[in-house]
């Protein structure tokens, strides 16, 4: 099977000048032969899509992505109508659209595809796709910026769009349509006398784009808030492309970054950025932010005589227990480990799993959900000792997906699974559930069982197993 | 200041909101989908203002739409019509548009030129090919559905994005200042629009069926609270009120008025003195939206 991969990520302007006016200010033609010399790596690359995030799309009912295959119209910009029209027609990956959107609605988040003729594709979008795609001859999609998204779900949005990239096998280019500091001149300019907005825009522009030359493309996104504040324009509540574009990259900050361009546009910030996934030398992280894998969503807003208490069923199952638990720890790693982000963080130090000869030991799986350390199905108590009400059905269903997580990551599968050994912290109350799930998943498998009822797990949980099982071949 | 027979006149300075879910719960032909009603209070709002005005003669509509969207300077459309599709890049499932207008160009230019000697940064708007935005579709549509009125477009400066509401408002003061000189003196008979919600917090989800109004209500009761402390100000006639709060409001209630619409309207008003009638309330996916006519008469007998 192929494993889809991004393989560029680029920062690229957006206003109109690249495309219509390149002749009439050197910096403007500097960015335009940037554009170029991206477009020609892009080819080099083999690409088979190119995903572009949109500054100039802004969305409000979650995030929208262009599925009509070939949108074609003419593009006016709203301040720069005098330099003229830029007709285009598009070549648009409709099917992953399509799957991007679904992915997005499995994390939680509120998604939607557009195919309407006559949509008005963004500016952004327009520049970048006929400055970098000038032949269409490498499908795209683009998606909006949502204006109240936060970091969250802007890092989510990233995480299912590969999720389709590596399904479906992508040689992926991911795009920001972007400005660096987005102050323009309130007045009319003369071409020729184009510049940065002010000292200070372009002192941090260059600040930017020096860790961004470096490859501390996370550490850009862990500056956001603050370059928000301080270069950019409040058009939208936060500085957002940056934190898509690092979860793209997987939150790295050792990528091969190199800037191609940093020009003026109507004195707002214009560069061309190309990021290499190869590895450089940087690579330190100073601080993190929390990983997200779920967007747990906005409190429900449609139903107002809900109360706070009576969340839908999906979010209760996603309720976090990050305050109600013991420290997590980054699994060891020695000797035949295995160890998958996709599972939950250990509680200690240990492996997620240890093969031995032909077989696997696993350590024992819990219900915790990766990333969000949610527990579907709800904790047994609260951080203060509390005793909630929880559903075993739900946690064991998880225990059987942490399972099948883990024993994939290790090449093989469920079906691979031999002996289990099952603990409860409530037999009279959970052996029923409990022995339902596990007729309808493991019990098709068929390995020797053993249930146990104990006092307490390390996490609010009712339920965890120790497997072991076949290890896959090593060839 | 010419003679009394040439002089132009405000015949009605109104607060003429633009959701496009009150085009499509309309159903016009012009508009591709299709809708089962909602949004009536609003809708029912605007028959009510164009009812009021069914017997006032003027000349020409003067519309300001935070939608068209201009960050260097103020700008107008500058061709004698447009013709297209309109189609709304964040409800798209709710507006798609073809529209067929025509625009009072002498007008244009006359509020444009006096802008530009008062220092403010203008442009004309002439390129054949730009989309008319759907803000300003909207409340001409609502305001006027038989688009037998030519229009004045005037595009929303975000000196509030730039600067502070402090600076939008004293810039968009003083092209509400010209604008009323520009039609004072053209000897038109004019309807000035500001196109703008109230408080502007939206839900971020949109039901199965959007014009389902068991969903719809305010996003909050702190927004409803400054939607009422502003319409209380629209029907005691304190205008003054409002432009002393603009900031507080705008930022507080996120309002819709950070587009300089409301600032400028009550400006080409000459801040009333004299009580806004009310036509309607109501809420579209969480935001405030009121329609508020000043009538001159209202204003005549103020002055008298
Ligand atoms: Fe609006």
């Amino acid at each position: 099977m192929s494993t889809g991969e991004l393989v560029g990520s680029y920062i690229v302007p957006v206003h109109p000048h690249t495309v219509l006016a390149a002749d009439q200010n050197e910096g403007w033609a500097r960015l335009r032969d940037a554009f170029g010399e991206a477009a020609q790596r892009i080819k080099d690359s083999e690409a088979d899509l190119l995903i572009i995030y949109s500054t100039t799309w802004p969305s409000i009912i979650g995030h929208q992505i262009i599925a009509d295959p070939n949108p074609e119209w003419v593009m006016v910009d709203h301040d720069f109508h005098d330099l003229g029209s830029i007709p285009y027609s598009f070549n648009i990956d409709e099917q992953f659209a399509h799957a991007w959107n679904k992915a997005n609605q499995k994390r939680g988040l509120k998604s939607r595809t557009v195919a309407y003729h006559g949509f008005p594709i963004d500016v952004g979008s327009v520049v970048a796709l006929k400055l970098l795609n000038p032949d269409n001859a490498i499908p795209a999609v683009i998606v909006s910026s949502n204006v109240y998204a936060n970091r969250a779900e802007t890092t989510v949005l990233s995480k299912a769009c590969m999720d389709v990239v590596r399904a479906t096998g992508r040689k992926a280019v991911a795009v920001t349509a972007m400005s660096l500091s987005n102050r323009m001149f309130t007045k009319h300019i003369d071409p020729k006398d184009d510049k940065i907005h002010s000292l200070k825009d372009d002192e941090w522009n260059r600040k930017i784009l020096e860790f961004l030359s470096e490859g501390r493309l996370e550490d850009v996104g862990q500056l956001s808030r603050t370059i928000h504040q301080q270069i950019r324009v409040n058009k939208v509540v936060a500085f957002k492309p940056m934190w898509w574009l690092s979860g793209m990259n997987q939150n790295r900050n050792n990528l091969t970054g190199e800037v191609l361009a940093y020009e003026a546009v109507h004195g707002a910030g214009a560069a061309v950025v190309h990021l290499d996934p190869a590895e450089s030398g940087a690579g330190d992280k100073e601080y993190d932010e929390d990983d997200v894998e779920y967007f747990a969503g906005e409190r429900n807003v449609l139903d107002a005589q809900e109360t706070v208490d009576d969340v839908s069923e999906e979010a209760s199952k996603l309720r976090s227990v990050e305050t109600n638990g013991p420290e997590l720890w980054e699994p060891t790693d020695k000797g035949e480990s295995v160890n998958s982000q996709a599972a939950p963080k250990p509680v200690g130090a240990y492996p997620h799993a240890r093969r031995v000869g032909d077989l696997l030991y696993l350590s024992g799986v819990g219900p915790r959900q990766p990333g969000t350390n949610a527990i579907p199905g709800g904790p047994i108590h609260d951080s203060d000792g509390v005793a909630l009400d929880y559903d075993i059905k739900a946690q064991t269903h998880a225990v059987v997906e942490n399972i099948t997580r883990i024993l994939e990551e290790a090449g093989g599968s469920i079906e691979d699974v031999l002996d289990v050994t099952s603990f409860l912290v409530d037999m009279d109350r959970d052996f029923k559930g409990y022995n339902e799930v596990w007729a309808e998943t493991l019990g098709h498998v068929g390995p020797t069982r053993t249930t146990l009822a104990i006092r307490a797990l390390p996490t609010p949980i009712a339920v965890e197993m120790k497997v072991i099982a076949k290890a896959p071949s090593l060839e | 200041m010419g003679l009394p027979m040439s002089k132009g006149e405000i015949v009605a300075g109104c607060l003429a909101p633009h959701p496009p879910h009150l085009v499509y719960a309309e159903n016009p032909e012009q508009n591709e989908p299709t809708a089962e009603g909602g949004w009536e209070q609003l809708r029912w709002g605007y028959e009510r203002l164009r009812a009021s005005l069914a017997d006032v003669e003027y000349d020409a509509i003067v519309l300001l739409s935070p939608h068209w969207q201009t960050y260097i300077g103020t700008h107008f459309l500058g061709l004698p019509s447009f013709k297209s599709l309109s189609v709304d890049p964040v409800f798209p499932n709710l507006f798609r548009y073809h529209y067929d207008l025509n625009i009072d160009v002498e007008l244009s230019r006359q509020i444009h030129d006096r802008a530009h000697e008062a220092g403010l940064a203008v442009k004309m708007m002439e390129n054949p090919d730009f989309r008319v935005d759907y803000g300003t579709i909207t409340t001409g549509h609502m305001f006027n559905p038989a688009w037998d009125k030519p229009l004045v477009v005037v595009s929303s400066n975000r000196s509030r994005d730039y600067y502070s509401v402090e600076v939008m408002q004293e810039m968009m003061m003083e092209l509400g200042r010209v604008t009323r000189e520009a039609i004072l003196a053209s000897g038109k008979k004019v309807v000035v629009l500001a196109s703008n919600s109230l408080s502007h917090r939206h839900f971020t989800t949109e039901s199965a069926i959007p014009e389902d109004m068991s969903k719809e209500h305010i996003t909050s009761h702190a927004m409803h609270l400054w939607d009422m402390r502003m319409i209380e100000y629209f029907r005691s006639g304190q205008a003054q009120r409002i432009l002393d709060e603009m900031p507080e409001f705008t930022e507080q209630a996120i309002a819709e008025s950070d587009g300089g619409g409301l600032s400028w309207l009550l400006s080409t008003l000459d801040i009333p003195k004299y009580p806004g009638i009310l036509h309607g309330y109501g809420t579209i996916i969480g935001t405030g939206n009121a329609i508020v006519e000043w009538p001159e008469r209202l204003h005549t007998e103020a002055s008298e």
